[in-house]
C-alpha cells in the first residue's frame, strides 16, 4: 500500500522494470509466435493466428486475475477457483448439450449464444451458491469452498454418468471439447470476451486498495473498515465471470493460475495488488504464449496445451506444498 | 463511552456470552480478567462487531455497532485479536500503514506517514520496520500488530491478550504505553489480560468474567482481593501490597 521503495524492492527488481521486461517479453513472444515457421499467404497465417494469440492473452489474463483475487479473499495461496467446482461445472454444462440436442446441433449453435449460455449458467452458479451460504448466519470462507468442493464431485459423478450412456460418436465429441485448445477459438467470441473482461478490470483496478486490506484476513479488514461480507461477494462475482469467459473460450486449465499465481508473488515481494495483479497477468500470457510456440514449433504437436500446463502446474502445486510442509 | 446491552452469544449449546450489560465510560485503561472460556474474547468480538451477536445491542459513542458503517467505526473503535496469521506477504511498514487505511484509504498523506514513524519509534521497532513479517520473532510481530492498531489513532482501543509472546521487558513497556496513551491522549484501551497482576499494576478498573457473565466490576483495589480471584479462577492467591500497587501471589 505505501509506495515505500525500500519495503517493496528489496528482495526483487523494481517495480518498473519488472513489469516493462515482461511487457517487452510477452510482446517479443506474439511477434515469434505470429511469425515464426510461417510459410505461404501472411494475411491468412497472420489472421489464423492473430486469433489464437489474441485468446491466449485474453485467457492468461483472465486466469491470472481471477486466481489472484481468489486467493486474496481465501487468504490461502494454493486455492485456485476451480477448488469451487467451476471447471466441472463447465463439463457437466458440455455434456448435457450434447446428451440433450446431439453434438450436431450443438456444433450448429451460435457460438455466441453458447457462450452466453455458459458464461451465463457459471456465474449464476457461483452467485446462487454464495449467496445462499453467505445469507445464513455467518459461515465462513471455509465452509464455502467444502460446499463447492462437494458440489463438483457432483457435477463431476453428473457428467461422467451422461458420458457413459450416451453414443460413444457423441462421447468422443464431449471429450474432445473437454480438453483446453486454443485451436478451436471462435473469432466472433473473442471482441464479446475481451468487452466483458475490460469491464471487469476496471472494477478490480478501483477496487484494489480494498483488495490489499482484504488479503490481511477478515478480522483485520473489518477493523480496517471494509464491509468483508460485500466486498468478498463482489470479488467473488469478478472472479465467476472471468472463470467462465476463459472456460467457456478454451476449456478448462486447472493448475495454470496457481502457477501464475505464485509466480508472481515470487516476483514481486509485496502486497499491492496494483502491482501483483499486471505481473502476474503478463506472466501468464508470457507462460502461455511460449508454451504454445513450445507444443506447435518445437514438438510439431497441435494439440492440447492443458496436458502440458496440468503436468507443470502440477509439479508447482507439488513443490509448494512440500516447502510448506518443510516450513 | 461504550454501552453493552444484554448481550448474548452461544456456540451451539454452550452459552459463551450470557445476558452481559455493561457501561465503560471514556478514558482511561480497562483490563478484563477471567478464566479460559469466560467470555473475554468473545465480548470483546462483539463490541468490535467482528462476531456479530444473535441478541443485544452494543452502543460506541451512541452509534450501534451493527449499523454504522464499518469505515466510520473504523476511526473510532479498534480491535486486535490474539491469533493474527497472515499469508499476505508484507514488511513492519507496510503492516502499520495498514492502521491508516480508514482515515486515508490507501493514499496514505505526509500525516499518515507521520504517524506510522511515530508508532514505529514509540514501539522500537525501527530495527525491523523494512523486514517481513514472517522473518520476525513472535514478540516482534506482536508488537508490529499492535503498532497496527495504535497508528489506526482510534479513541477506543480493543486489544485481545497484546502481552502475548512479549518477554518480561517488552510486556513492562507495553502496558507503560497503553498507560501513557490513555493518559496524555484521553484514549479508552480496553484490555483481556491474563497475568492479574497486570491488570492491578496499570489498570483504572477491572472487569472479572466467569461463565459468560460479568462477575466482578470495579478498581484494582476492589478485584484484586482473595475471595474475588478464588470466584474467578478458584484459585488462592495471597495479596502483598507493593508500593502501593496490589500483587497477587498465586504460585503456591
Amino acid at each position: 500500500m505505501p509506495a515505500d521503495c525500500e519495503a517493496v524492492g528489496r528482495r526483487s527488481l523494481p517495480p518498473a522494470l519488472l513489469i516493462a521486461g515482461l511487457g517487452g517479453l510477452t510482446l517479443l513472444s506474439v511477434v515469434l509466435f505470429l511469425t515464426l515457421g510461417a510459410k505461404g499467404s501472411w494475411s491468412f497465417i497472420l489472421a489464423f493466428r492473430g486469433t489464437k494469440v489474441a485468446a491466449m492473452l485474453l485467457v492468461g489474463y483472465a486466469i491470472a486475475v481471477s486466481t489472484v483475487l481468489f486467493q486474496t479473499i481465501t487468504n490461502n495461496r494454493i486455492l485456485t477457483p476451480s477448488i469451487m467446482g467451476f471447471d466441472v461445472l463447465y463439463r457437466l454444462i458440455q455434456t448435457v448439450l450434447v446428451f440433450q440436442l446431439g453434438s450436431a446441433a450443438v456444433t450448429a449453435f451460435d457460438p455466441r449464444l453458447r457462450f452466453g449460455i455458459e458464461v451465463g449458467a457459471m456465474v449464476a452458479f457461483s452467485w446462487l451458491l454464495y449467496r445462499w451460504l453467505f445469507s445464513g448466519s455467518m459461515r465462513g470462507l471455509h465452509l464455502l469452498m467444502l460446499v463447492g468442493i462437494v458440489f463438483g464431485v457432483l457435477f463431476r459423478s453428473l457428467a461422467g454418468f451422461l458420458q457413459r450412456v450416451i453414443d460413444p460418436n457423441e462421447f468422443l465429441a464431449v471429450q474432445d471439447r473437454l480438453f483446453a485448445s486454443f485451436n478451436r477459438v471462435d473469432g466472433r467470441l473473442l471482441l464479446v470476451s475481451a468487452l466483458v473482461v475490460l469491464a471487469v478490470s476496471v472494477a478490480v483496478w478501483r477496487k484494489a486498495r480494498v483488495l490489499d486490506v482484504l488479503a490481511l484476513g477478515r478480522d483485520a479488514a473489518i477493523n480496517l473498515g471494509v464491509d468483508h461480507r460485500r466486498e468478498v461477494m463482489q470479488v467473488l462475482a469478478i472472479v465467476s465471470v472471468l472463470v467462465a469467459v476463459s472456460t467457456a473460450l478454451v476449456g478448462p486449465v486447472t493448475f495454470f493460475g496457481l502457477l501464475v499465481a505464485n509466480l508472481a508473488y515470487l516476483l514481486v515481494d509485496t502486497n499491492r495488488h496494483r502491482l501483483v495483479l499486471p505481473v502476474a497477468a503478463l506472466v501468464a500470457m508470457l507462460v502461455l504464449i511460449c508454451g504454445q510456440i513450445v507444443l506447435e514449433r518445437l514438438l510439431g504437436f497441435n494439440g492440447a496445451l492443458s496436458i502440458v500446463i496440468e503436468f507443470l502446474g502440477g509439479i508447482v502445486f507439488l513443490v509448494i506444498l512440500v516447502r510448506r510442509a518443510a516450513r | 463511552m461504550i454501552e453493552v446491552r444484554n448481550a448474548r452469544k452461544s456456540y451451539g449449546e454452550t452459552v459463551v456470552v450470557d445476558d452481559v450489560s455493561i457501561t465503560v465510560p471514556a478514558g482511561g485503561v480497562i483490563s478484563l480478567i477471567g478464566a479460559n472460556g469466560a467470555g473475554k474474547s468473545t465480548l470483546l468480538s462483539i463490541i468490535s462487531r467482528l462476531l456479530p451477536a444473535p441478541a443485544g445491542t452494543v452502543m460506541v459513542e451512541g452509534m450501534d455497532v451493527t449499523t454504522t458503517p464499518g469505515d466510520v467505526l473504523a476511526r473510532r473503535l479498534s480491535i486486535l485479536r490474539q491469533d493474527n496469521q497472515m499469508t499476505a506477504r508484507l514488511t513492519v511498514r507496510d503492516l502499520i500503514a495498514f492502521g491508516r487505511y480508514p482515515h486515508s484509504k490507501g493514499r496514505p498523506t505526509v500525516e499518515d506517514r507521520g504517524h506510522v514513524e511515530r508508532v514505529i519509534r514509540y514501539l522500537e521497532l525501527e530495527a525491523v520496520a523494512h523486514r517481513f513479517l514472517d522473518e520476525l520473532s513472535g514478540g516482534q510481530r506482536q508488537r508490529a500488530f499492535i503498532a497496527m492498531v495504535l497508528c489506526q489513532d482510534t479513541r477506543y482501543i480493543l486489544l485481545d491478550e497484546p502481552l502475548n509472546n512479549l518477554d518480561v521487558k517488552h510486556a513492562v513497556a507495553m502496558m507503560k504505553l497503553f498507560r501513557r496513551t490513555a493518559d496524555a491522549f484521553g484514549k479508552t484501551i480496553i484490555l483481556v489480560l491474563h497475568d492479574i497482576n497486570f491488570a492491578s499494576c496499570y489498570s483504572d478498573r477491572i472487569v472479572a468474567m466467569r461463565d459468560g457473565r460479568i462477575a466482578f466490576e470495579g478498581p484494582p483495589e476492589e478485584i484484586i482481593t482473595p475471595a474475588v480471584i478464588r470466584e474467578v479462577y478458584g484459585v488462592e492467591a495471597a495479596i502483598q501490597e507493593i508500593d502501593g500497587k496490589r500483587v497477587a501471589l498465586y504460585f503456591r
